[in-house]
């Protein structure tokens, strides 16, 4: 059972970093009715996304948010031992995008980079090795960098998925202090469900051929999408939720002995409002504690946990909160963590 | 719990109208994605019943919906 606790390992501070062109969802509508995009507009609750134009990747969004944060908290880049980049949007198949980050953020040459490829869950994942790798003492600052470009994966006329993702990056920047106290994580897999959420071709069991890019009618709803865009079944990834989520919770909350109304915010990957109020109603949580950022920015896989702290809590983090983040998603993967924000610094919402 | 049911399989969807056990419910004009997740959503609130897409995909009429169900619940207690 993956349930792991950390002692005096904290996030100094966030930064995140969106794309300038906003898509109105309500007006995206050159592929389906309007009637029918403002009924999937009020169910899923996204007014707004973000789109990265062709020559911005996630790790342009990073290095933003990056570069944001490090000015902001005034850090000795020197002092940055490791830095990992989470991401299934990177630069290239090879080498790691996060290697080309340690040379464009201009940290040392002994810098630890590599990258780590989870979806919805990753934010809390790359929390959890980062974590891990700061408690051994040899690293003295580390950079978790988060981004995603999920615009490009999905088809815009398959109304199942073209209405629901935006693009975004964020920078954490984790450090040692006896001042955090204790983090727990709960972390899970479940790969017998990896068809739920998938892009089947363009890797190397099902590599990318003509045939796998020709746009092809998939369903009698006439839904458009080739075998190299994403595909989501949505009703089994709610499914699963319901399963899986109020469980992992529990499990967590028992496991650190934190009481549900000691935490201050509960922050989850951002899917779709209905979901996300569903999951609320079922673990009775009170509004004012769930932030969500889904309206503004969609769902923007792992990048959504941070993206709502950052553009909703701005102002909300001084002093000590106790904070329960929860990401879930393709793989299917989800985790869970609980910990102290001791004053942790939130930069201004970087525009690219 | 027939009665419970339909009223909450009513409620998901949106209709207003009378329905009948034998409806092919995919015909419903009102039945699409949307309605879809509400089921999901009342079926678990209500009912305490998920029920994956692979089993959902066979369910021709509301009785057969009903059935599965009345079966999953029952399982349970």
């Amino acid at each position: 059972m993956a349930l792991i606790s950390f002692n005096g390992v904290g996030i100094r501070g966030l930064a995140a970093a969106v794309p300038k062109q906003v898509v109105n969802n309500y007006e995206y509508t050159q592929y389906f009715d309007k009637d029918s995009v403002r009924d999937i507009v009020e169910k899923t609750g996204i007014k707004e996304r973000r789109f990265a134009p062709a020559n911005i990747c996630s790790s342009d969004l990073c290095f933003a948010a990056a570069e944001r944060l490090i000015a902001d908290l005034n850090v000795d880049r020197s002092e940055i031992d490791l830095l990992i980049f989470v991401s299934q949007t990177p630069d290239y198949r090879m080498p790691a995008t996060g290697v080309l980050l340690q040379e464009r953020l201009g940290l040392s040459k002994q810098t630890a980079a590599f990258d780590m490829n989870l979806g919805c869950s990753a934010f809390v994942y790359g929390l959890s090795v980062v974590y891990s790798m700061m408690q051994t003492g040899g690293f003295r600052k580390a950079l978790l960098l988060d981004g995603e470009t999920r615009s490009r994966i999905y088809s815009p006329k398959d109304r199942k998925t073209a209405f629901l993702f935006g693009d975004g990056g964020v920078a954490a920047l984790i450090e040692r202090d006896e001042k955090y106290g204790n983090a727990w994580f709960s972390l899970n897999s479940d790969g017998s469900k990896e068809s739920l959420i998938k892009v089947n071709a363009g890797g190397y069991r099902n590599p990318s051929t003509p045939e796998t890019l020709e746009e092809k009618v998939v369903d009698e709803h006439g839904n458009i999408r080739s075998e190299e865009h994403g595909y989501m079944n949505g009703a089994d990834v709610f499914n699963f939720v319901l399963l899986e989520i109020p469980k992992d919770i529990k499990k967590l909350l028992s496991f650190s002995n934190t009481a549900m109304d000691s935490l201050d915010y509960f922050v989850f990957h951002q899917a779709n409002s209905y979901m996300n109020d569903y999951l609320k109603n079922k673990l009775k949580l009170d509004n004012s504690k769930v932030p969500a950022s889904i309206e503004k920015f969609g769902n923007t896989s792992s990048v959504s946990i941070p993206l709502t702290i950052v553009s909703q809590l701005k102002d909300n983090l001084a002093e000590s909160k106790k904070m329960l983040l929860c990401g879930f998603g393709v793989g299917m993967s989800w985790a869970t963590a609980v910990m102290n924000f001791e004053n942790c610094h939130i930069s201004e919402l970087v525009e690219v | 719990m027939k009665d419970k049911f339909i009223e909450s399989f009513k409620e998901a969807l949106e209709i207003d109208r009378p329905i009948t056990m034998s409806d092919k419910f995919r015909d419903y004009d009102e039945w699409n994605s949307l309605g879809r997740l509400s089921l999901i959503a009342n079926l678990d609130d209500q009912f305490d019943v998920t029920i994956e897409d692979e089993v959902f995909q066979k369910l021709i009429t509301v009785e057969d919906l009903f059935n599965e169900v009345a079966k999953r619940a029952a399982a349970k207690n």
